[in-house]
């Protein structure tokens, strides 16, 4: 292979691209060494099982690639502001909308709500750590090299160019020889595995750690959101690991399982990836549920309207949510019969999402309501949604989605319930809980300009796809003929999505901003919240409380503050407690792990097997570890209370 | 916090399991490649080998027998035949048309 191939040549911006990257490894290879960093690195970072710090750079992780996400739509939109334009060619139009698709999903919405999970669940069932905590830290470095993996296609090597979706005959070895696809299936791969070890994680710890007296029914919302995510984790992601499996095989080893020849058959990868797909989507749409489930009902002063009946609805939406999948391909031809039964089992989703629509509505109604920056998103999320939502309905009639199928309409749909549902959900999130996160609040002044510019940019930007769609223009297109009428819509639609841009500045400069100037959060409780994560500081000792704390009632927080003083510690109740120690295996093994799969994407075999050793070697070292952890004595506990408590 | 529960004697159920795995499956991969017996009568015994060695797996190695909590375990497979049915049945009819 030569360097010419092996490095992406002859676009402008592909070399820009190369300077910036390099540039950037410099200036952090330069700062770290500067400020004598590494070891600080290594100590806190890199070997960290602490569920909040892993939380942490979920979160980092995901705001990057959401800047990169962001940048591909960026590119699309200018792409298609006018007719005939020559921005990007074909080609480089169909990599930039499957990088943009593949690592909104996966390696933004994911990540941004698993690390909203990590932070926030194991303090709000009052535990100290998640049950696996060396897993959990495995999860994330296999989700982070799996996303590096991913985004180094665009410089070694080729983009993948087959939609996110990934559909043969066209993603095979035939239609898409470059490396590009070999470099979604294997990268993929890596980071799902570490998705379904979350999946697991959480699972047990949800049901194993909770604090005494929280029942299942005591449970905070966003808690249920979660379990609930995690089990469609643990069933879906395996369905998904099997085809990526498959579709390695297919192209790196000559097997036929989906190519055109051969007995093999290209619709069973749509079939299989939509098994797992459909159900994907809502492991990004429920933890958001969950998350606005909280913030309304705190900045309402009000317990969440209908409990039980949220429970019921996740419950359901899990449920039909395995058997959906076939919406998505309609026009295949499986016939009548098919797709009545899931054209039925589709518009039964709307009845479940309603219910919770109607549930915070009520929770709204004669409530203090405060509007903060999360409690806006929060808001605007309702009517966005919905307008997503009913969309939905009109795409699940069989026979009306032969006009909507691969249009602009469904493109408005699927923004519509994953910005205004996921995207909303993860900036209201980061804003509610950043006190909890880093000690101080976000600016709320900058917080609600991003969340204007943001929300009055997304509509703009997609709010004409609708109408683009009905107009006849379908996805994919790289650019258009001019007198089809297409044009002004386009021009509306690239002016939103530049909003939603500098919306996304905003917000970044306002995390630098809080960091500097925020408010500090003294008393671990800025909002007067209700649940237990709040009974604790801001942020919290790295063993979360100094004592497990007693719930009596659903609002376990809320309850304490009502009926006492909240959530008080005298020192005579201190025990000394037992964390687990930090390990460096989980990172080198992903190291590994990423090796491995380049390995595989450039068909280098003799790397892959000896990366794969060093895999299994990591396993073995593991299966021998009598490390039990350590105990933090009550003097050190009592020393970082006190220090806590005078809010050094 | 992560504790295992350290087992004292050796992990012999888990030998077991690991050797009677391996054999059903070198079973199963003799039945499909030299047999030579028709194919139905190859996905019959598959079948039914995979169908052994998934339960193997249940008791030797998932702790099936072990766990306090029963009703979560029936839940839990109970929905997870749901979810096999429906992964199997479901693209088996799905794809029909084109069988």
């Amino acid at each position: 292979m030569k360097w010419s191939e092996f490095f992406v040549t002859g676009e402008p911006l592909i070399y820009a691209a190369d300077v910036a990257i390099v540039l950037t490894i410099i200036g952090i290879v330069f700062v770290l060494t500067y400020f004598k960093k590494w070891k600080w690195l290594w100590d806190e970072w890199l070997t960290t099982v602490d569920h909040k710090k892993i939380g942490i750079m979920y979160i980092i992780c995901a705001v990057l690639m959401l800047f990169r996400g962001g940048v591909d739509a960026l590119l699309m939109r200018a792409q298609l502001t006018a007719p005939n334009m020559k921005f990007l060619d074909a080609q480089h139009y169909n990599e930039i909308f499957t990088t943009h698709g593949t690592i909104m999903i996966l390696f933004m919405a994911m990540p941004f709500l698993i690390g909203l999970m990590n932070i926030v669940v194991p303090l709000q069932i009052g535990a100290r750590d998640v049950a696996y905590p060396y897993l959990n830290a495995l999860s994330f470095w296999l989700f982070f090299f799996g996303a590096l993996l991913f985004n180094i296609s665009f410089v070694i090597g080729g983009s993948p160019d087959a939609g996110w979706t990934a559909y043969f005959p066209l993603a095979s070895n035939e239609f898409s020889p470059g490396v590009g696809n070999n470099y979604y299936a294997v990268a993929l791969q890596i980071s799902g595995i570490g998705t379904l070890m979350t999946g697991i994680n959480f699972l047990v710890t949800i049901l194993k750690m909770r604090a005494p007296g929280m029942t299942l029914m005591r449970m905070p919302m966003f808690t249920w959101t979660v379990l609930i995510t995690c089990v469609i984790i643990i069933f879906a992601f395996p369905v998904f690991t099997v085809a990526l499996a498959l579709m390695t095989f297919d192209r790196l080893f000559g097997t036929q399982f989906f190519t055109m020849a051969n007995g093999g058959m290209s619709m069973l990868w749509a079939n299989l990836f939509w098994i797992w797909g459909h159900p994907e989507v809502y492991i990004v749409i429920l933890p958001s549920f969950g998350i606005f489930s909280e913030i309304v009902s705190t900045f309402a002063r009000k317990r969440l309207f209908g409990y039980k009946a949220m429970i019921g609805s996740i419950v359901g939406i899990a449920f039909l949510s395995f058997i959906v999948w076939v919406h998505h391909f309609f026009t295949m031809g499986a016939g009548p019969a098919v797709n009545s039964f899931f054209s039925i089992t589709t518009m039964a989703i709307a009845i479940p999402t309603g219910v919770k629509v109607f549930n915070w509505l009520f929770t709204l109604r004669k409530g203090k309501i405060r509007f903060t920056t999360a409690m806006l998103w929060s808001l605007a999320f309702i009517p966005n949604f919905v307008i997503g939502g009913v969309t939905g309905v009109m795409l699940a009639m069989a026979a009306a989605d032969y006009q909507y199928h691969n249009s602009y309409f469904l493109i408005g749909h699927f923004h519509y319930v994953l910005i205004a549902g996921t995207v909303f959900a993860c900036f209201a999130g980061v804003h509610y809980w950043y006190p909890k996160m880093f000690g101080h609040l976000l600016n709320e002044r900058l917080g609600k300009w991003a969340f204007w510019l943001f929300m009055i940019g997304f509509n703009i930007c997609f709010f004409p796809m609708y109408f683009l769609g009905l107009m006849g223009m379908t996805r994919r297109m790289y650019t258009y003929a001019a007198g089809l009428g297409w044009t002004p819509l386009n021009v509306v639609a690239t002016i939103g999505a530049v909003l939603m841009g500098i919306g996304f500045i905003v917000f970044c400069y306002n995390i630098y901003y809080s960091a500097r100037y925020g408010e500090r959060d003294m008393t671990g409780d800025p909002w007067d919240g209700r649940t237990l994560e709040w009974a604790t500081a801001s942020p919290p000792a790295h063993y979360n409380f100094p004592v497990v704390p007693e719930v009596t009632d659903l609002d376990a927080y809320w309850a304490m503050k009502k009926n006492g003083n909240g959530y008080e510690v005298k020192e005579e109740q201190l025990e000394p407690i037992h964390m687990p120690s930090n390990s460096g295996r989980p990172f080198l093994i992903s190291i590994a792990f990423f090796i491995a799969g380049f390995g595989l994407v450039f068909k280098w075999f003799t790397l892959a097997i000896i990366a794969a050793i060093f895999i299994i070697l990591g396993l073995i070292l593991r299966s021998f570890d009598d490390d039990d952890g350590y105990y933090i004595s009550v003097d050190e506990i009592k020393r970082t209370e006190r220090l806590a408590r005078k809010g050094a | 916090m992560g504790v295992n529960n350290h087992h004292e004697t050796f992990p012999w159920k888990h030998i077991v399991g690991f050797i009677f795995s391996l054999l059903l499956t070198f079973a199963a991969l003799w039945v499909a490649l030299s047999s030579g017996l028709s194919a139905g009568a190859i996905i019959g015994i598959i079948v039914i080998l995979a169908v052994i060695q998934a339960s193997l797996q249940l008791f030797m190695f998932m702790h099936m027998t072990e766990s306090d909590s029963g009703k979560i375990q029936t839940i839990n497979m109970a929905y997870s035949f749901f979810i096999a049915v429906v992964v199997v049945a479901g693209s088996v009819w799905t794809m029909s048309f084109v069988l």
